[in-house]
């Protein structure tokens, strides 16, 4: 069983990073709305407030790790031009998704969506975070940040399901190959 | 029947909401210019040159470079201003509402590649 470096690097960025976000987002939006939006008159306990904190606060690292690998470690790989004369385009997906009208949607809508979508997600749980910081207990005084909040954490949820989504289906496309080759573990020979 | 406990009433002296805006506003500014950056180095040969900050990545280090320093300005800015006062906070959430949905949908390129 072997894994190209470029490959895990993808696994870390897709599985990693993002699919982590997206569900740490519906635990989020759980999470908020059994706090804020039941008819619950408590206050959450400094305990559950510390916990809502770093779950943000750790939601909006995986966020930022998830587009600052995509942007700068993945991308250039798949927007790597081929040298002149390169007869397979395999190494490159996005020449190799361009080259033909069946795919090339999936780069022009896809990729070019998803470049740019996906960075709304850090900004926004960044936001969630700092208000929550920022406010902690109080804010069950404040409904109309809290309303805020939530549509943000919505929104930041939104961004990296398209990011996501398209990520998939692009790797699954023109997937992201090449560099040394990593040995995992040896199969049962026949 | 149990005497009120502190923690468990909602407290009159609450913090005003002026920081809360700040970060709210300026998330959804940030989330509109990434967008706006996007489609000005789409359109203009000559800005998608200047936002290449990084060659292997391209345009996207300019693009979401500029958007993520311009958001981090306008928070502080904002922060500053509003961090001791009540601010409308309707008004600043319908804004900001307006900017993220915008955000949004100008970074799908169907609707962008009509500017």
């Amino acid at each position: 069983m072997e894994i190209t470096a470029r490959s895990l690097w993808t696994l870390i960025h897709g599985m990693g990073f993002g699919a982590l976000y997206l569900l740490a987002c519906s635990g989020a939006l759980v999470e908020l709305y059994r706090r804020y939006c039941t008819h619950n008159p408590a206050l959450p306990t400094e305990r559950d407030e510390k916990f809502l904190r770093i779950y943000l606060t750790a939601m909006s690292a995986l966020a930022w790790l998830a587009v600052l690998t995509g942007a700068y470690i993945i991308y250039p790989w798949y927007r790597a031009a081929p040298p002149p004369g390169t007869a397979s385009l395999v190494a490159f997906p996005q020449r190799l998704l361009m080259a033909s009208p069946t795919t090339s949607g999936w780069h022009s809508i896809g990729m070019e969506w998803k470049e740019h979508v996906a960075w709304i997600a850090p900004i926004s749980i960044t936001m969630a975070a700092a208000v929550a910081l920022q406010y902690g207990r109080d804010l069950k005084n404040h409904p109309q940040l809290r309303s805020a909040v939530l549509v943000f954490v919505w929104t930041s949820l939104l961004a990296a399901g398209v990011a996501g989504f398209f990520g998939a289906m692009l790797n699954k496309n023109a997937p992201v190959e090449g560099g040394p080759v990593i040995h995992i573990v040896s199969g049962e020979q026949k | 029947m149990s005497a009120p406990n502190a923690s468990t009433s909602v407290s009159s002296a609450t913090r005003p909401n002026g920081a809360g805006a700040a970060a709210i506003l300026a998330a959804s500014i940030g989330a509109f210019l990434i967008a706006v950056i996007a489609i000005l180095a789409d359109q203009s040969a000559a800005i998608k040159s200047l936002m290449i900050f990084w060659k292997p990545t391209g345009p996207l280090s300019g693009v979401t470079t500029c958007a993520i320093v311009l958001w981090l300005a306008v928070w502080a800015i904002l922060h500053a201003r509003w961090r001791n006062r009540s601010v409308a906070l309707a008004r600043v959430n319908a804004a900001a509402f307006v900017l993220l949905i915008l955000g949004l949908l100008l970074t799908f390129p169907p609707i962008a590649d009509m500017f």
